[in-house]
């Protein structure tokens, strides 16, 4: 029933588009979204949810003048559509005049020959019936389960498929669309503990193209392990020690500092990297680049939420802050270019935001850094949300081993880690090599000098 | 009356293509057509609008509506579900043949007739904010902007937000229910960021309710602005936490979210259905403190966490969960009360039409106790203070949980002291509730800004609590050999 055709959207953008103008807008820039999903979960052998659904929906931003109004909606009935259009305009003319809002320079829009293609939509997953998802989510759980007598429990396995394309029309002269498919199976056992206490962990693969994803088998066994590894786990004494993020942990990390380099808090002065441009903000080891043009990245895109051709921008190179994530209107703000990272959020919102974020692997394998490793805690989850973007103060409940003479001795839980993010960047002392693109922000297993634990 | 509102869903009672019993009735037949033991169609329109100011003008407005069905089958601890954003009849005829995949065998009877149960009052839909003027928003966030660059000099920045919403649900059940209900919102926040010797800090504050503009004669633009500048300068001069296990006093009202994380996911039943919770099985043992008695109450008026029916068609009302600290029972839906063999109670929630149900909280409280507020701080030798907090998290299978402070001081010989910079406490549930030592009498709600995420899906909620004294918890800071 969905044929994935984002010239259809295309088509609705651009009469959407048409019919803004014509009713006031000296602007409109319309992003037409449609997609199908599966998700299914299996918890101890039996399935316990089958879910499918299609949606569409249109978000439109138009301007008068300088004033800004969003609009988004999923009533796609004519009716809905004019009482949308008419819905923006009113807005807008509620919305004060903002000198900086407008349209992206319109020599640097793309067009539909310049976009490369990034091999983003896998026919295959979107063929994934209810059926084989079940049976893939029956194995893995069932890998799990039976590979240890203490796996008592679950919270079940699950996996899920999505397909969708989508088209972005703007009044300026862009017409654009790309489609995408994104699958994942997760698996999350649950161990009876000593104390009456439960462990659970988890593992999970996702990738744009079915083929690639991990197979079943093996993330129920690596989920088993993850989880059995954390039997026994203890708090330790408050002391000042190195800290091992693992990828799914160092991933929370660079996303803190994606935050803080985004434009729209530079420009609001709302992050502690402000004005540090061209400055030390980490340690040498550190090179981070944003590269949406990865083939079959799951961040990856041909063009930027305005219509400019994207790019790959390197963020920090040895430690030194080369730019900052931007839109146009970010980069206004601040006298400079975009960096083609529009996005569009929900509600229709436009502001900058990365796509494949990625902290570069070092040589050492994982292995190979915990060897080199004298005392740590290895973090493998984190909690909670203590972040202040202002000052960079970080501070969040912790759980992992705690490593010796580079070996693990005992799993850990019920800490906190502490310091504020600029020192931590700055004490990475080892990365490692294994990068692994299952998310659009990305980062291998890395070693932070020293941090303040916090436990008994 | 709510017929004046420009805001009706379609297949409301007031709109243009109400759903009536026929339709309910054919959809249903078709989600039980290959078996199953329930269904039921839940219709949802949401509409909402935002404003935010920033540099001193109102710099954009947006509108949002989403509207769809879902269809839900039951067959024994399986569910199928399927949503459409589109309401045609074939399109929902589709999804309740999606949904009806799952059951094979058993076969519950379609309802000849439905019942309209009577709904609660919680909440007033009938004077919408959306229904008002552009211009009275516009005015309610510039009041915040001259009230936050009034209060000191030290502000650079100030940004402010209006966010309003009506959310229409009509639900039929194969249990003959016909349930209909407008949910309004509204919140309103402020942000700032102060600036001194080249040190900058941020300040926030925000409220609301399931209101419309009464809020704002409670609760001026004003108070908010002034409150957000308060609490960004008093951050100015903070120092680094200690660090390791101290005793800590935690405020009245917002502090709720300890209890929304420490006890209040773990009571949830599906976990406990499941054996998934450290509370599973516990009904009749100590889990906290005998000064800690818990509630779920849905029934405060106008609260962000209140309902007048849940997004399965029951009502709750207040549950006890936790009585002298002996655990009294779980939070239940529709599946779990079966499971459980007991009664719903109200707290099946969803994130929207595009989301099945799961048992939520919706008001959590601690209630009272016997201690005098100052008391209690006055009997702690050196510890922490929380005044306001950023949100927390939990893990529910060992029961540790973390909440992170965005204002709090350090107590030395019985008195407040230095400020603090944001830190993060751990413990873990039944632990940290069985050391809550004293408890005030200063019993608070917060003001409605919370929203609580459990498996992708949010949903509003409240917290409320008073005074609580911990004695002995883990703080994060960074100042070694900060602990007791």
């Amino acid at each position: 029933m969905i044929d994935y055709d984002f010239n259809k959207l295309i088509a609705l953008g651009a009469q959407v588009v048409e019919r803004a103008r014509a009713a006031g807008a000296d602007l409109a820039e319309a992003a037409v979204s449609e997609g199908a999903h599966l998700s299914v979960k299996v918890r101890m052998g039996e399935p316990e949810l089958v879910e499918e659904a299609g949606s569409k929906s249109l978000g439109l931003r138009v301007m008068r003048g300088q004033q800004v109004a969003v609009t988004y909606t999923s009533d796609l009935s004519e009716q809905g559509l004019a009482r949308f259009i008419e819905d923006a305009i009113e807005l807008a003319k509620l919305a004060q005049p903002d000198p900086f809002a407008g349209p992206p320079d319109p020599t640097l829009l793309s067009r539909a020959g310049d976009h490369s293609d990034l091999q983003l939509f896998d026919a295959a997953v979107d063929e994934i019936d209810a059926a084989r998802a079940i049976d893939m989510a029956k194995r893995a759980e069932s890998a799990a389960l039976g590979s240890d007598k203490r796996l008592t429990n679950s919270e079940g396995a699950n996996v899920s498929r999505q397909a969708g394309a989508s088209a972005l029309v703007t009044s300026g002269g862009f017409q654009g669309g790309f489609r995408g498919t994104y699958a994942s199976i997760s698996v999350h056992p649950v161990a009876d503990d000593g104390d009456g206490k439960k462990r659970s962990g988890y593992y999970w693969s996702a990738r744009r193209f079915a083929n690639e994803l991990e197979a079943a088998e093996q993330v129920g066994l690596e989920a088993a392990r993850r989880t059995l590894d954390k039997l026994g786990s203890r708090k330790l004494d408050t002391q000042e020690v190195a800290v091992v993020f693992d990828p799914d942990a160092g991933r929370s990390i660079l996303g803190l500092l994606a935050s803080c380099i985004n434009g729209g808090a530079v420009w609001r002065k709302s992050s502690y990297l402000a004005e540090r441009e061209g400055q030390t903000i980490a340690s040498p080891l550190v090179h981070v680049v944003d590269d949406p043009l990865i083939v079959r990245g799951p961040g990856s895109r041909p063009f930027d939420g305005e219509g400019l051709l994207s790019r790959r921008n390197v963020l920090v190179e040895s430690g030194i802050l080369k730019s900052f994530v931007l839109d146009t209107y970010s980069a206004k703000k601040l006298g400079k270019q975009s960096t083609a990272n529009a996005s569009r959020g929900s509600g229709a919102s436009v502001g900058p935001s990365t796509t494949n974020l990625l902290l570069k692997p070092g040589e050492l394998t994982q292995q190979a850094l915990l060897e080199s490793t004298e005392r740590a805690l290895y973090v493998t989850d984190m909690m909670g949300f203590g972040f202040n973007a202002v000052t960079g103060d970080f501070s969040r409940g912790a759980s992992g081993f705690w490593i010796e003479r580079g070996k693990r001795i005992f799993p850990v839980s019920e800490v906190t880690i502490s310091l504020n993010l600029d020192d931590m960047l700055k004490r990475i002392d080892c990365i490692a090599n294994d990068l692994d693109l299952r998310t659009s922000i990305c980062a291998p297993t890395f070693r932070v000098s020293s941090m303040t634990v916090a436990g008994k | 009356m709510s017929n004046t509102s420009r805001y009706h869903a379609p297949f409301g009672p007031a709109g243009a293509t109400p759903i009536d019993a026929e339709i309910a009735r054919k959809l249903l037949t078709t989600a039980l057509s290959r078996g199953g033991d329930y269904a039921d169609l839940f219709f949802e329109y949401n509409v909402s609008g935002s404003y935010s100011l920033e540099e001193g003008i109102l710099k954009a407005a947006g509108r949002s509506v989403s509207m769809g069905l879902g269809v839900r089958a039951m067959k024994g601890d399986a569910t199928g579900y399927a949503y459409v954003q589109e309401l045609t009849p074939e399109a929902m005829q589709r999804a309740a043949k999606t949904a009806a995949q799952i059951a094979a065998g058993g076969g519950a009877p379609i309802p000849q007739s439905f019942q309209v149960p009577g709904v609660a009052e919680r909440y007033t839909a009938s004077n919408l904010s959306l229904d008002l003027g552009g211009e009275s928003k516009r005015e309610l966030l510039l009041r915040a902007d001259r009230a936050a660059r009034a209060a000191d000099k030290r502000v650079m920045r100030v940004e402010a937000s209006l966010h309003e919403e009506l959310r229409e649900i009509l639900l039929a059940t194969s249990t003959g229910k016909l349930v209909h209900d407008r949910q309004p919102m509204v919140r309103f926040s402020v942000r700032v960021i102060v600036e001194s010797d080249g040190k900058r800090q941020g300040g926030t504050s925000g409220g609301g309710g399931r209101r419309s503009f009464e809020y704002f004669d409670e609760r001026s633009p004003e108070w908010h602005a002034q409150e957000a500048v308060r609490h960004a300068i008093a951050m100015l001069d903070a120092r680094e936490s200690p660090a390791g296990e101290l005793e800590v006093v935690l405020a009245p009202g917002d502090s709720g979210v300890l209890l929304h994380e420490a006890v209040g996911h773990g009571l949830e039943a599906d976990f406990n259905r499941k054996g998934t919770s450290n509370y599973t099985g516990r009904v009749g043992q100590r889990v906290a403190s005998d000064l800690c008695t818990v509630v779920d109450d849905a029934t405060q008026y106008g609260s962000r966490g209140s309902i007048c029916v849940d997004d399965e068609g029951n009502t709750p009302e207040r549950a006890v969960l936790i009585e002298s600290g002996m655990l009294a029972g779980y939070m239940h839906d529709q599946h779990s009360a079966q499971h459980f063999k007991t009664q719903p109670t109200g707290n099946g929630r969803r994130e929207s039409f595009q989301s099945h149900p799961m048992p939520r909280m919706t008001n959590t409280w601690l209630l009272a106790g016997p201690h005098d507020p100052g008391e209690i701080i006055r009997s702690v030798k050196r510890g922490i203070y929380a005044r306001k907090f950023g949100g927390g998290q939990v893990d529910i299978s060992n029961g540790d949980f973390v909440f992170s402070l965005t204002e709090s001081y350090l107590i030395e010989d019985g008195k407040l002291t230095a400020p603090l910079k944001g830190v993060n406490l751990i413990g873990n549930g039944p632990d940290v509730m069985c050391k809550v030592s004293m408890l005030g009498n200063d019993f608070e709600t917060s003001d409605g800004v919370w929203t609580c995420g459990k498996d992708g899906q949010s949903v509003p909620v409240g917290v409320g609590c008073p005074t609580i004294k911990i004695a002995s918890m883990t703080v994060g800071g960074t100042q070694m050999g900060g602990g007791a």
